[in-house]
């Protein structure tokens, strides 16, 4: 075929301009791209702050609630939940695990949570568990774990000493000063809320609260139960179901028991149903990116407008030798179609290549797990509606040199 | 084919803008083989015939008949594939698709019309020899770029030549060569074209070169159209603008 072959040979003459204009649109292509892959990777991230937990049941109250106070630290749980409650769906036959929280202590701001060791076995976020980048979980009374911002703010290793304020304010006057803690272990960092709160045992803060009603200190907070069923009541306990299948079938039966009343969510409901929420600056990025697609195809076609000038006189001997006006309206609208492919594959190629160099160093810095996934449909449309524009664009000056090629017969006004 | 002039042109009128008509032409005839100089100063309507001789341009009213055909009468594609056939065409300059090697400049009329290509046989073949005879033949393979001027014209002419077309039309292909080398250009294509049995055409503001024709027509006296003002005229003769 003569267009495709000139329109190639015509294409690498002019291989410092087609180059640079490659590379525009590839930078506005693999910025789109770009920015929808980060787009996809900070949902996922955020849909990742709790993952393999089926349901987190908390006293009755609202589902935001229960996800805020329970999971990013938010906010104020519930309720309590009593331990008779809690030892009795632990053992629901459809329960694989439970985690118990027991929330409303705080140190320097940061919330304490006591848990099980569960919660370092169990909890995940992401695709991983809870790891510790200095010493172990807590095991006793007196040892607490602490996240990743809470070590590095205060300055806290392994050893060091913690006493716990009644309260999540930073600054309380009710220091449980009765009962210190150790830290006995620093949580490697999980760019979840993790990393801002401390862990104890609830043996912990069972003890700690004793030891305070002893030395005559105030009395507040998650009350002191008559020592008749054990443990201190908590705050929310976090399920693993044996078949998840299950899992809308115990959320129900929770939800209507009537011997407590608890408030059952599904993590990835209620995570999606807050991203609808807090997520509108998706469109932000979606409009940045647009944007720069319409920069990119400006560029475009201001590279073929200017080279169409000079070649008025190339297309006045394609003229000559008997090339239809036709043939030149293809030739320049292949020509910058040419360009618009190898500008959208060069851009999608940059980004893949961006992640795959980048995604270690972007997951370490700022907790964003960048994937390199196929394509989106929305992807496809960007890079489509780039392939037109770029057929468009070359329409223009197209239509400008058939006019001319009419007009001008064999002597171009050059 | 040979039997009738090659081109016959009657009562032409042509204008770029309604009531400025830059050519009013009672006749014009080309017999076959024949070496026609078109003696067309600026201003005289000298590309405007040529748009007409090539079908590129269409006349107001008038007739152009090529080898029998009346091409005016014809659509768009039917006279761009009729020029493609029956035409070879060299302008004042410029006359090389800068991306095409010389030799694909060469074959490029056979690209586009299978009956050029099938006249010229082998067309490669057709091109190294019209190449050697015109003293091009060691460029072959050299980009365009790296040629002097009067290298490229004789490209041009090879390319007008390939496939023998019955009428070749030169629009002052010497213009840009000194005397010597305009001497030995006109010698060579005078040469190629008998030997394609191709018409030709030439126009050129250079009376000196008259004698060496046929026959010279003089443009300026054809052409009724008046206050001629050729509107391509001016930046042709002027200096050459940059070419692509």
């Amino acid at each position: 075929m003569l267009v495709p072959a000139l329109a190639w040979r015509s294409l690498r003459n002019r291989a410092l301009l087609s180059a640079l204009t490659v590379l525009s649109i590839a930078l506005s292509v693999a910025l789109l791209v770009g920015i929808e892959h980060v787009r996809l990777g900070v949902r996922e991230s955020f849909a990742g702050t709790i993952k393999g937990t089926d349901l987190i049941v908390g006293a009755r109250g609202g589902t935001t609630q229960v996800l805020l106070s329970t999971v990013f630290g938010m906010s104020t749980p519930t309720g309590s939940v009593s331990w008779a409650t809690y030892q009795r769906w632990t053992a629901h036959p459809a329960v694989r695990w439970t985690i118990p929280y027991a929330l409303g202590d705080a140190h320097r701001g940061y919330r304490v949570i006591g848990t099980t060791a569960d919660f370092f076995t169990r909890y995940r976020f992401r695709d991983r568990h809870v790891t510790f980048a200095a010493g172990r979980a807590p095991t006793t009374d007196r040892e607490i774990a602490v996240g990743a911002d809470v070590a590095a703010r205060l300055g806290y290793a392994v050893g060091s000493a913690v006493t716990i304020a009644h309260g999540v304010a930073a600054v309380s006057f009710a220091e449980h000063t009765a009962h210190p803690f150790v830290v006995t272990g620093v949580i490697a960092r999980t760019f979840t809320p993790i990393d801002r709160a401390l862990y104890t045992t609830l043996e912990g803060l069972t003890a700690m609260h004793e030891a305070e009603a002893q030395s005559g200190g105030l009395m507040m907070g998650p009350p002191p139960t008559a020592a008749d069923s054990g443990p201190a009541p908590i705050t929310a306990f976090l399920v693993g179901t044996r078949n998840r299948f299950e899992t809308l079938r115990l959320q129900r039966e929770m939800n209507e028991d009537r011997t407590e009343p608890l408030t059952a969510i599904i993590p990835g409901v209620a995570l999606a149903q807050l991203w609808q929420t807090i997520g509108s600056a998706e469109v932000g990025l979606r409009v940045v990116a647009t944007l720069t697609l319409l920069v990119g195809m400006l560029g475009m076609c201001v590279a073929l407008y200017a080279s169409l000038e000079s070649r008025r006189r190339e297309m006045a001997i394609l003229r000559a030798v008997g090339a239809g006006p036709r043939t030149i309206v293809a030739l320049l609208v292949l020509e910058s179609t040419l360009l618009a492919l190898l500008g959208a594959a060069a851009g999608v190629a940059l980004v893949y290549a961006g992640i795959a160099g980048a995604r270690g160093l972007v997951e370490a810095r700022f907790g964003l797990a960048l994937t390199i996934h196929p394509l989106t449909a929305v992807e496809w449309a960007y890079l489509a509606a780039v392939v037109v524009a770029g057929a468009l664009v070359g329409l223009l000056p197209a239509w400008r040199a058939y006019r001319a090629s009419l007009a001008d017969g064999l002597a171009p006004k050059l | 084919m040979t039997t009738g002039p090659v081109a016959e042109l009657r009562d032409l009128r042509f204008a770029y803008r309604t009531g400025r008509e830059v050519l009013d032409l009672p006749a014009l005839d080309v017999a076959p083989g024949e070496r026609l100089f078109l003696h067309g100063p600026s201003g005289s309507g000298k590309t405007t015939l040529l748009g007409l001789l090539a079908g590129v341009l269409t006349p107001r009213a008038g007739t152009v008949r090529l080898l029998g055909t009346e091409i005016s009468a014809l659509g768009g594609g039917a006279r761009d594939r009729f020029r493609a056939a029956h035409l070879g065409y060299v302008f004042q300059m410029f006359n090389l698709i800068p991306y095409l090697s010389v030799r694909d400049n060469i074959t490029l009329p056979c690209r586009i019309s299978a009956v050029r290509r099938a006249r010229a046989g082998d067309p490669a073949a057709q091109a190294r020899q019209l190449a050697d005879r015109l003293e091009i033949g060691a460029l072959l393979d050299e980009p365009v770029t790296a040629l002097s001027v009067g290298q490229q014209q004789r490209v041009a002419v090879a390319r007008a030549l390939i496939g023998a077309p019955e009428l070749v039309v030169c629009d002052e292909p010497t213009s840009a060569l000194d005397a010597d080398r305009r001497d030995r250009f006109l010698a060579l294509l005078f040469a190629r074209v008998q030997e394609a049995g191709s018409a030709l055409v030439f126009v050129s503001h250079d009376l000196a070169l008259a004698g060496r024709f046929d026959r010279t027509v003089a443009l300026g006296a054809l052409n009724r159209a008046a206050g001629v003002s050729d509107p391509d005229a001016a930046p042709l003769g002027g200096a050459p603008a940059g070419a692509a």
